[in-house]
Order: structure tokens, then sequence, then C-alpha cells
């Protein structure tokens, strides 16, 4: 028998995602998957979960959620004032939830997303192998109030934590995004280049789970190029000089210039700002 | 900076791309997917994938790549070894679609900007025997080689909001159907009742890569006759063997 949990309020944008769907881009569908890797792992590696067990992606506000039965749940990520039934509760720790209790959020401190486990995950319909929500491939891709969520119940259990699970949280508030050249990195002049070093970006508010688009424009003549492979963290040049940054849910091929292409690290840090927050990229790191 | 092709750069460090020259042609098209199946195929193992362009391959990783350069000579060796005279052996399949006005949005303005006739859009369109270059853009979406020069028009200066599911389209040189309504810049001239995606199945695209596509026209009656036998799982796709 599976338990409930119950959506008293969805929060802002709120979704189910596991690391993503894989092998189903040649299908044009996207990866899709945790916007911040690093921290939805480490809460399930709190729990004893495998590192890829549906968690809960919240953005920014969180969701008022009711358990139906007890179980252990752990937040990572941003840090967004948690609360059990009023009291407030930590990060990076194991929480024991009763029959009933309530879990809240309050002020965001900082981060954008936070991810919220739960013992032997949250259970949801695989559909192409994944449980990650997207629009048009799941029937759902966001919280809405009223929503049901399930998960096996289980007797509350002694201090799960692993002692020895280092949690980093600095990458959260790290403003060097570490980069490779992309594709069409070398159709840039040097002094093109010498600006991607040197100049601060700033988060625009156009910012969601398919791209983060930056304020300040990169002036150029690239010309388009004929419709090519993209992947989350590759970084397009438009004409008009806008630098948009593909993040999990984008598409499988793009027709912009690919200028760069930010790691892995870099996509877990840059899931972590807010619009108005600034960036610098380290480049290019070529092995 | 001029590129030597095939070229080899990586996406990071868990991709590799492979580039045939910029180019959209039925040659390079074949080589791309010729060489796509062996890296599949000698590969397996160690990919999660490879996804193609019109002249492009990204392969994506299991693992980090340890030594990128290593592991480009290893990917030109297997190229080279793949037998790029060889036939690749696809399906062609016969897609309905309704021409009439209330779906082709845009059949008016194609008109009277290339000067044909409805009649000859139609048959212009249904003529050719199209190549499934790769699916991208949105899941199932299709995008088609081979249009007849005289249909060949610019995309909207400004997209629509919203393009209906199963909305067959023109984008310059290319033609394509929306798998599912979403916003769209291609000019509209009719719409397919056929699903080009579901995600029930496996694979979730009966089509793939490298097929070959051709279109037959029908009225609206016939168009939502097919609808009810989609919606029923009766409808069967029309396909063959194609060597080509």
């Amino acid at each position: 028998m599976l338990a409930k949990i119950q959506v008293l309020h969805p929060g802002l944008y709120t979704s189910i995602q596991d690391l993503g769907r894989f092998c189903f881009g040649k299908f044009g569908v996207p990866q899709s998957g945790v916007m911040d890797s690093y921290s939805a792992k480490i809460a399930n590696l709190l729990l004893n979960n495998s590192e890829d067990a549906p968690v809960l992606e919240i953005t920014q506000m969180g969701p008022k959620l009711q358990f139906s039965e007890a179980t252990i749940i752990s937040i990572c990520g941003a840090f967004i004032n948690p609360k059990l039934n009023g009291n407030d509760i930590l990060n990076h720790s194991v929480i024991a939830v009763k029959k009933d209790d309530v879990l809240t959020f309050g002020k965001l401190e900082y981060g954008c997303r936070a991810y919220v486990a739960i013992f032997g995950g949250f259970k949801v319909d695989l559909v192409l192998n994944s449980a990650s929500w997207y629009e048009g491939v799941t029937n759902q891709f966001k919280l809405h109030k009223g929503d049901e969520l399930y998960f096996t119940p289980t007797a509350p259990l002694g201090n799960q934590h692993h002692s020895g699970l280092k949690i980093k949280t600095d990458y959260i508030k790290e403003m060097v995004i570490p980069t490779f050249k992309g594709p069409e990195f070398d159709f840039l002049t040097k002094a093109q280049q010498q600006h991607l070093h040197s100049a601060c970006f700033t988060i625009d508010k156009k910012n969601n789970r398919m791209a983060v688009q930056l304020e300040e424009p990169l002036e150029n003549d690239l010309k388009a190029i004929i419709t090519g492979p993209v992947l989350p963290g590759t970084i397009q040049l438009t004409p008009s000089g806008n630098l948009i940054v593909l993040m999990r849910d984008c598409q499988t091929t793009g027709g912009y210039p690919r200028i760069l292409q930010i790691s892995e690290e870099g996509i877990n840090s840059l899931s972590q700002k807010l619009a108005g927050d600034r960036i610098k990229f380290i480049l290019p790191i070529l092995k | 900076m001029s590129k030597k092709y095939p070229f080899f750069s990586p996406m990071g460090d868990k991709a590799i791309l492979i580039e045939f020259g910029p180019e959209i042609s039925e040659i390079t098209l074949q080589k791309v997917l010729i060489c796509k199946k062996h890296i599949e195929i000698i590969r397996s193992k160690e990919i999660v994938e490879v996804i193609n362009t019109y002249c492009s391959l990204l392969i994506t990783y299991v693992c980090t790549i340890e030594n990128v350069y290593n592991e480009f000579l290893a990917l030109k060796s297997l190229i080279s070894e793949a037998d790029i005279g060889k036939n690749i052996n696809s399906k062609l399949y016969h897609i309905p679609v309704c021409y009439e006005e209330e779906f082709g949005l845009d059949l008016y303005l194609l008109a009277s900007q290339n000067k044909l006739s409805i009649s000859e859009i139609i048959d212009l369109h249904t003529s050719p025997i199209y190549t499934v270059c790769f699916i991208g853009f949105l899941p199932g979406f299709l995008y088609l080689g081979g249009l007849d020069k005289k249909l060949i028009i610019s995309r909207r200066s400004t997209p629509r909001m919203k393009v209906e599911k199963g909305a067959v389209g023109i984008g310059e040189n290319q033609t394509g159907i929306y798998p599912k309504s979403s916003p769209g810049g291609w000019q509209i001239i009719g719409n397919s009742p056929v699903n080009f995606f579901d995600k029930k199945e496996l694979p979730p695209c009966q089509i793939l890569a490298g097929d070959k596509v051709k279109f037959y026209s029908v009225k609206k009656q016939e168009y939502l006759a097919i609808i009810d036998e989609m919606d029923n799982s009766n409808f069967q796709l029309k396909s063959e063997n194609y060597v080509g």
C-alpha cells in the first residue's frame, strides 16, 4: 500500500524529477531531470536511497504538504526555511515525519532550488524510463493544489545520517562557472573571446528549466549554423547578441552558434542562481 | 577559421561532436547515418546515445571521457571503416494530410507569394519521397528533406503562439509536422491526423531518422475517420521497405 502526501499549496514551480530521461534524444525528447544534480543526489544519499530516486524539486517558494503516514525526508540545495508543523527544521539532515505532519517553507535565504527526498523515493509512473516531469511527455509537469503524491510508508527509523557524507554548499553561491569551448567558439574574434573570459554577466528574468538567459549582450556577426545537436549546458549566441544557457529541459537541436559548453558543476551552480545574480565564466578547460 | 571535415570536437567532458561539413545534402546525411549506426553498434557499452542532425553526430558517453584525443582517434578509425557506400535499410511511410483551408492557414499566402494554385501546391507537396533527416525541436518532430524548390517560403516573421497538433508546415526548404500543439514559426499548409509520438510505446516514434515519407491528400471526412481510428488504435500507417 502506498501512502499519500496531500498538496495543500503547490509552491511557485514544484515538480518530480530524477536524474533524467536518457537515450530518447534521437526522438527529440529532452533529458529533463533535476536542475542541480549534486543537491538531489545528496538528499537521496542522506536517506540511503539510490541517488537517482525521484525527488521533489522546489523553485524559490516552497509548497505546503501534508503526510498521511510516517516516513523520513531530507532537504538539500537552496535554503527556504523549511518547517515541520511550524517548527524550524534544517537542510542536510534526516527528518522524521509523523502521520498528519505538515511541511511548509518560509523565506528564501540562499540558492534557487531545493530538493526534498523521501525514504524510498516518490512513487510515480515512469514514462520512457524516467520519473522526470516534462510537459508533453508526462501527464503532469508541475504540482497543483489538491494533487496527491505517493510514497512507501515506513516505521520511524533511527538516525540514518551518513557520518562520512561531506556536504558542499559553497557551489550554490559560487559565481565562477567552469566552461569548455563550444563548437563555434573559434569563430568568435579574439576580443569577443577575451570579453567572455573577463566580463561579469547577470542572470536575466527569463530563466526556467529550459534555459537561462543573460542580460548583457555580446555583439557579434556570427552566422546561424545548420541545425545541429545541443545539450544541457550549451551556451548559444543569437544574432542580436543574447547569450542563452540551455538547461535540463532544453530541446535536442538548435540553429544558433554554440559558443561555450558549461560543465555539470557549472549547470548545478547556475541552477541555484536568481534573476539579478552575477556570474563569470572561466574558460576554456581543455584536457 | 576553416575546418577539416570530418571535424571532431568535445562538447563538455561527456560528449563528442563530429561535423561532416556545413551542407544539407542527401550524400552527407547518408554518411552521417551510416557512421551513426556503426558507432552505435561498436560502442554500445560506452555510449548513452548518438544523435544526428543533417551533418553532425553527437555522441554522449556514460562516463567522463578520460582522454578526448585518444577517443577522437578511435572514432576516426571507426568512421573510416564504416561502409559509406552501403544502402541503409529504411521504410517508406505514407502519411495522410488534409490540405483543406480550415487547416492550411498559410496556403493562400504561399499561393500568392510563389504564384501557384492550391492544387499545384498539393501536387508539389505530395509528389516527392522525403527523407527523415532527424527528429528534433519537439518529441516526434520529423525534419524532412526533399521539398520541391517551388514550395520554399521563409518562416513567419512573428511565430504563432499556438500551432495545432498535426499541422504540416514549411520553413525555408524544410517541411515537417508538429507532433503536438506548440508555438511555431513555419507556414502551415495542412494537417495530418497521424500520431507521430507515443510515449507509451518503445520506441516512442515509429518513423526513424533515415526513413522515407510520402504524403497523400485526404478530404476532411477521411481525416476525421482516421482520427477516430487513431483513438481506437485501429489505424496502421501504410509502409513498405525502401531501397534507394
